[in-house]
């Protein structure tokens, strides 16, 4: 069985229904702030506790990377363009992460999108390296 | 006390093999000196930087050991903008007379590369390959685009004008005019931008001599007048470049925050202004930018681009040097080069590129990572 691990511990967690993305909540003025964080930027304040993010959400907007970034990237060998979007999530915040899919002509302003964990790359040793994404809802 | 500019320099803008970026910025700050008549040893305190090209106030070495203040300063693509709001203050505070400010870089080919730890960003956004500009302006004009129902193709009718207002720019790094149809067929780099719409990080100088105003025609018969020079971060709900989420409320830019300012203590409205140079990391930012800055209502910049509104002879000439398109992007360097091309704009001597009907009002904009925009009003 390979091994894996998540691109970063903090990132997001995956619960038996699936991943959810971590993110932080003010117990002051109820701001959401993704990756977590210790301060408030809206209020200010220093009083922020952990929240899971909801997992559907809409595209807001998108892009498709076509080229191989610089470091500090570090993706696979073999760069294949990758689609980038930002993901309203209701009632949390606009959330930017890779997508699944890479064909612009596919992907529309409002699309209902669900968050996957996909593999991101291997590491030397073999492990991979798991990262969040989000992907388009399969319609039922 | 109000505050003139008397003398320009620019190093030509491109790429120098075997010229530091701070050659670049000496031989800009030596023409500027020429330019008002001047000599090193007559500035009394300097503003300088540049992000990847070295110290500014290293610059005495070369320029000569006066003993000024020379502050370097280090603001992303406001880092210009920035040294002139201070050069300003020095001056309207009444402290100094006569000073200088200095702008140069010397980057790399390709897109910029940041690091994220840098600006307080987890080390998997930029492993995970989301921390890149060009991405942001993707998804900024995708998203601009569509909600003010703007299409694409108008992209490539800015990146077409650049490049022909380049042509006429000896200083410029692009001139040779590129044609609607080359624009949209270049490499998709970050749909729906291609290679063609967006600027290269570069290299290039600029300096400007400034003074208090009324000793401004001691060292020229036409001094340009700093009506403002003003600097914003962003806000809580603004859509900023690397960021890996954004608030559900939307607040304005600091773009539209920094010329709103700038307008206001200039006294003049955006509807007075003869000639502007705004931030065109790409062809989407002018679209975007125009709006943010007052300069059209949103939506409307397509009958303007279809109407030829925004070129050379237009109601609303935008970029008439080619802007960060057809000059590249050294960052240091950049939102001087805009104020240069206003000076010249205004002193009625950017020849093959003038404004026609003399024009009296110039706004320059730039806005870069993390969410800064700098801003400047001159007037004749």
């Amino acid at each position: 069985m390979t091994r894996t691990r998540p691109v970063d511990d903090g990132l997001f967690v995956e619960g038996d229904d699936g991943p959810s993305l971590l993110a932080s909540s003010c117990r002051a003025c109820g701001t959401t702030t993704f990756p977590r964080q210790q301060s408030c930027p809206k209020c200010t304040r220093m009083d922020m506790e952990d929240r899971l993010l909801p997992r559907r959400g809409t595209l807001w907007s998108f892009t498709v990377q076509g080229f191989r970034p610089k470091s500090p990237y570090a993706g696979p060998k073999d760069f294949t363009p990758y689609g980038v979007g930002y993901v309203e999530l209701p009632g949390a915040v606009i959330v930017e992460a890779i997508l699944t899919g890479n064909d612009p002509q596919r992907l529309r302003i409002g699309d209902p999108m669900e968050l996957v964990v996909v593999p991101f790359r291997e590491d030397d040793d073999g492990t991979q390296v798991l990262t969040y994404a989000f992907s388009p809802v399969q319609s039922a | 006390m109000d505050v003139a500019i008397v003398g320009i320099g620019i190093h030509p803008f491109g790429r120098h093999e075997g010229v530091s970026g701070r050659a670049q910025g000496a031989y800009a700050a030596r023409a500027a000196l020429k330019d008002a008549g001047l000599e090193w040893a007559d500035i009394q305190f300097a503003f300088g930087g540049s992000h990847a090209a070295g110290t500014a106030d290293s610059l005495v070495s070369e320029l000569g050991l006066t003993g000024i203040p020379f502050i370097n300063v280090s603001n992303g693509c406001a880092t210009g903008g920035s040294a002139l709001l201070s050069a300003d203050n020095a001056i309207r505070s009444g402290a100094y007379e006569l000073g200088m400010v200095i702008g140069f870089d010397k980057h790399p080919r390709g897109a910029f590369n940041a690091d994220p730890a840098a600006v307080g960003l987890p080390a998997w956004y930029g492993e995970t390959g989301l921390m890149l500009t060009t991405q942001f302006f993707g998804m900024k004009a995708q998203r601009y685009l569509h909600t003010h129902g703007i299409s694409t193709s108008m992209l490539a009718k800015v990146a077409a004008k650049a490049y022909h207002n380049g042509s006429l720019n000896p200083h410029a790094w692009r001139r040779v005019p590129l044609t609607e149809e080359e624009i949209l067929s270049s490499a998709m780099l970050s749909h729906p931008l291609t290679q063609y719409m967006f600027c290269s990080p570069g290299e290039g100088g600029v300096a400007l001599v400034l003074c208090r105003a009324d000793r401004a025609r001691r060292y020229t018969d036409t001094p340009v007048y700093l009506r403002s020079a003003v600097l914003r971060t962003r806000r809580f709900g603004s859509f900023e470049v690397f960021s890996p989420w954004l608030a559900l409320e939307r607040a304005d830019s600091p773009s539209v925050d920094a010329a709103r300012a700038a307008f206001e203590l200039a006294g003049v409205a955006p509807g007075d202004v003869d000639v502007a140079q705004v931030q065109d990391t790409e062809a989407g930012a002018e679209i975007c930018h125009m709006a943010e800055c007052g300069l059209c209502e949103d939506g409307e910049q397509e009958k303007l681009l279809r109407t030829g509104a925004t070129g050379i002879g237009g109601s609303l000439p935008v970029n008439t040097d080619g802007g960060c398109i057809a000059n590249g992007e050294p960052i240091g360097a950049s939102a001087l080069r805009q104020v240069y091309e206003n000076v010249l704009q205004l002193r009625g001597a950017a020849a093959g590129r003038q404004v026609p009907a003399d024009p009296t009002v110039a706004f320059s904009h730039v806005y870069g990572a993390p969410g800064v925009s700098a801003c400047a009003v001159l007037t004749r």
